[in-house]
């Protein structure tokens, strides 16, 4: 194997994150942590996309990163306001228990 | 050999972050984590000379979300809470491991096929909506790009950090009346004492 990055290493490495992500959300049950691996699922995306913004040579795959981020960012925001909600009233509460916040 | 040794350092420093985010048993822990994944992504994003979203992903992820998340970890007192692994619906982990192997197994189908060699893995048009260029800064190119190209996409994302502030302000929002819990297995005797603590 010759040891030159290319730009497969940086897919690779983005698919490898994603993976890890998505079996984060579907096995943690505390919804912070659940949270955290969305955060890990975008930030795998991100780098693919400014992997193949260098590859095509196109700068519109950094601005939809940009936008992406601000995505997350309020994304964020109203998932630990739900969050919040949550587990004020049910302290050991899990993913499981949001139905209780309803109406 | 420095951008093997740095993809090399940033690519370890990436996946031992995420495998500490999901392995974590205390959630401080999964979030200190996923700073060092996020640090690990920022120094990927300068190698590949993206230096405003290197920037940005400090500032915001790192600097914001986190920060964040971990006022809510501690506000909530969770941390003392050791997060028990156990597993209500049974399937869940088998499944999960199928996903993972389902992924794993399309990364490696499409590194096969292309022999390894990531030209013959795109399959997209060169600049298709904006050339990159090596004579203007990478800030000038994307600050130009978001302003004439996506300005309405950018003004639509304005509204919609608007509409998330003000959705997370009502539901944080103290109610005045607290209507009684249906029955719970984990819930404790009382609605929670912990006025003192966030009030």
């Amino acid at each position: 194997m010759d040891f030159v990055v290319t730009d497969a290493w940086y897919l690779v490495l983005g698919a490898l994150l994603f993976t890890v992500g998505a079996v984060g959300v579907l096995v943690r049950r505390n919804p912070l942590v659940m949270l955290m691996c969305v955060e890990l699922m975008l930030n795998a995306v991100n780098l693919t996309f400014v992997t193949f913004s260098r590859m095509l040579g196109d700068v519109g795959g950094q601005a939809i990163v940009f936008f992406v981020l601000v995505v997350a960012a309020a994304e964020v925001v109203v998932g630990l306001g739900i969050t919040v909600a949550l587990l004020r009233r049910l302290p050991g509460g899990t993913a499981d228990d949001v139905s209780y916040l309803r109406g | 050999m420095v951008e093997l040794v740095t993809f090399g350092l940033a690519a370890i420093i990436v996946l031992g972050g995420a495998f500490g985010v999901v392995l974590s048993r205390n959630p401080v822990h999964a979030a200190l984590s996923l700073v060092a994944t996020l640090f690990g992504i920022a120094v990927l994003f300068i190698a590949q000379e993206a230096h405003l979203l290197a920037a940005v992903q400090v500032i915001v992820y790192t600097g914001a979300i986190v920060v964040l998340i971990l006022f809510v970890i501690m506000l909530l007192g969770i941390d003392r809470v050791d997060d028990v692994t156990a597993e209500p619906l049974r399937a869940q982990r088998g499944l999960a491991a199928l996903l993972a192997a389902g992924l794993l197994g399309c990364t490696g189908l499409l590194l096969w096929l292309a022999d390894g060699d990531a030209d013959r893995m795109v399959t997209g048009r060169q600049s298709a909506t904006a050339a990159l260029r090596s004579d203007e800064s990478n800030i000038a190119q994307i600050g130009r790009v978001l302003f004439t190209d996506y300005v309405v996409a950018f003004e639509i994302t304005a509204a919609l950090l608007t509409i998330a502030v003000v959705g997370a302000v009502v539901m944080a929002k103290r109610p005045s009346t607290l209507a009684p819990l249906p029955e719970h297995p984990d819930a404790p005797g009382a609605v929670p004492d912990d006025e003192e603590v966030a009030g």
